[in-house]
């Protein structure tokens, strides 16, 4: 009988022939990867199983993005907690301020992370890296500290949902509208303990950027992972970067698959997720006379080059609204030196809009832009819970980077045709 | 394993970020992040709750982020054990491998209210609401994770694995 993708790599790691949905399996990792948030809780489980070595140095990856440049001294220590870590078994992929980014833009630009692995992170959006055609899902800091003692974790394989997405993308519409559309379509546990593989023309013709994108928002659906077969345009992105051998698996023929939704998104428009769950999905024609206080552009969903393009092509010879605030923040160090290369940075200033160094910063409410009691953010990130960005009563809307940046000149929530 | 307490009861897709706000996340005490426990959806829990009360919740409980420390602080503000419609992969994982007692019970979490007192049998799968004088049955957890539980998390399983390897 036939695999999908997932269940290929996960057998390949288990060291089967095969594998069913169900089945629980000890499967090898070839990355672990942790933040300062979760690293801290991970290094103590590693210290409690009593290891004294890591796996394997050159398999883990710590990257300290929530909190830093850290904000404040609790988070310095454990900022600190892990680069002392990180010296102290030569981990290879450690990343300090200034050379650190968001880690699911990071991992994969720095090609550590490459197709046909198996990556488990302590991040719920390690999902991201299904893009390039790996299986990769997050787990706890337990799971993570005992990982980088044995380089194994338990797994049960999960059944796949394929999305075929048919048809042909509207102006504006892009990879953020069309998951967000998903996620309206089948609820924040419509894929929960599942494997997502996205298909169909609309996913092959993706950027790879707006393919992380998609992958990244598996979780908001409750997906263990969401997943991209490779074709040209993954070889294209990884061939100057793998650190590794990649391997291209695909889906079998005749790979059983738990539902196929057939999806055709001519007729879609750009969307926001109202607060406060990202399956309250609607066309941003629908809301836009919600005024909004500030837009956040960045994130693991949303901070990479196509996106700040994106937002740098609506704001233009344009200005921020004289009551939003608009914080751009690129992924990592190198989206960063691209965007000022490519003149972004001075549209993004002469609109007035600050931009801050790499961090998740505002995206799960950590620092650089907390929201006040009753103000309203449109943010490209993923979530838009209860007190994500800030204060409880406030609320966050998702959008894209063509959705926000309009919102920001307008001052309210607006569809980019406005501008 | 034997559970008694009262019950807290929640609403569908309660999320990590209301479990333990990230506004906490600058520390990994599980005293300190026990009193924070659940506040954005009752800010007074963390000092209501009783040692061994019970977490009664919707579907998709634990939905959202990664963060151990929602499993932790809802251990360390006393819970016994979190009874939902279903649970979100990673928060369900995490529960087990810290030793946070968790069932999965669609019919029971429909019967049992706030405040009913409630005894708990997990390798019978049996809830008895002593308030409501009812019994209600749920399918207990696969040997290897109830192992995992008894245990008391996968770090003292990883420790064996680890010392079988070494010997
Ligand atoms: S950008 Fe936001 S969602 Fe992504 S890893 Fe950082 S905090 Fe998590």
């Amino acid at each position: 009988m036939g695999m999908t993708i997932a269940e290929k790599i996960l057998a390949a790691k288990a060291g089967v022939s095969s594998v069913k949905p169900g089945e629980l399996i000890m499967a090898k990792i070839d990355i672990a990867l942790a933040n300062d948030i979760t690293a801290p809780l991970a290094i103590k489980a590693f210290e409690e199983v009593g290891a004294k070595e890591v796996f394997d140095p050159e398999r883990i990856a710590l990257v300290p993005d929530h909190f830093t440049p850290n904000k404040d001294i609790k988070a310095a220590q454990q900022a600190k907690m892990v680069r002392e870590f990180a010296y102290r078994h030569s981990i290879k992929w450690y990343f300090e301020v200034g050379r650190v980014g968001i880690e699911h833009a990071l991992l994969p630009e720095q090609g550590i992370v490459v197709p046909g692995d198996l990556v488990i992170g302590a991040d719920s959006h390690t999902c991201t890296y299904g893009a390039l055609g790996a299986f990769a899902t997050g787990v706890g800091s337990t799971d993570l500290g005992c990982a980088i003692a044995t380089g194994e974790v338990w797994l049960k394989v999960p059944p796949t949902i394929k999305f075929v997405v048919k048809g042909k993308k509207q102006k504006y519409v892009t990879g953020k509208d069309i998951i967000l559309h998903i996620i309206g379509t089948i609820g924040v546990d419509g894929a929960r303990y599942k494997a997502m593989e996205f298909a169909g023309e609309v996913i092959r013709e993706l950027p790879m950027d707006e393919r992380f994108t998609v992958c990244n928002m598996a979780i908001e659906a409750g997906g263990k992972t969401g997943i991209i077969e490779p074709d040209d345009i993954t070889k294209e992105y990884v061939k100057d970067r793998a650190k590794r051998e990649p391997v291209f698996y695909t889906s079998d023929e005749d790979a059983q698959y738990e539902k196929v939704y057939e999806m055709d998104i001519t007729d879609l428009e750009p969307v926001v997720a109202l607060p406060h769950l990202p399956e309250n999905v609607k066309p941003v024609r629908e809301v836009n006379d919600i005024e909004i206080d500030q837009v956040v552009i960045g994130s693991c969903t949303n901070g990479r080059i196509t996106d700040l393009r994106q937002a740098a092509e609506i704001l233009k010879g344009k200005k921020v609204h004289p009551r939003v605030r608009l914080i751009v923040i690129p992924a990592t160090q190198e989206i960063w030196k691209q965007a000022m290369e490519e003149g972004l940075f001075e549209i993004f200033l002469e609109a007035g809009a600050a931009i801050s160094c790499p961090t998740c910063g505002p995206c799960l409410g950590g620092h650089m832009g907390i929201l006040a009691e009753g103000e309203r953010a449109v943010a490209t990130t993923n979530r838009n819970f209860v007190g994500r960005m800030g204060h409880p009563k406030s609320e966050v809307y998702l959008a894209s980077p063509y959705v926000a940046a309009a919102s920001a000149v307008l001052g309210r929530i607006a569809h980019p045709d406005e501008v | 394993m034997q559970i008694k307490g009262k019950v807290w009861k929640f609403g569908d897709h309660i999320d990590t970020d209301v479990i333990i706000p990230a506004r906490y996340l600058n520390t990994s005490d599980p005293y300190e992040l026990a009193q924070h426990c659940m506040e954005d959806a009752d800010p007074e829990f963390a000092k209501k709750v009783r040692k061994g009360d019970i977490i009664v919740a919707g579907e998709n409980f634990g939905c959202g982020s990664s963060r151990e420390h929602a499993p932790i602080a809802i251990k360390y503000a006393g819970v016994s054990c979190v009874v939902a419609k279903s649970f979100a992969r990673i928060f369900y994982r995490n529960a087990i491998n810290t030793g946070l007692p968790i069932i999965e019970a669609p019919d029971a979490v429909e019967r049992i209210e706030e405040g009913n007192e409630l005894e708990i049998f997990l390798e019978k799968g049996i809830i008895r609401n002593l308030t409501k004088k009812e019994e209600y049955s749920f399918e207990p957890l696969p040997e290897f994770m109830m192992k995992l539980l008894t245990s008391g998390g996968l770090i003292p399983f990883v420790r064996k694995r680890l010392q079988q390897k070494g010997a």
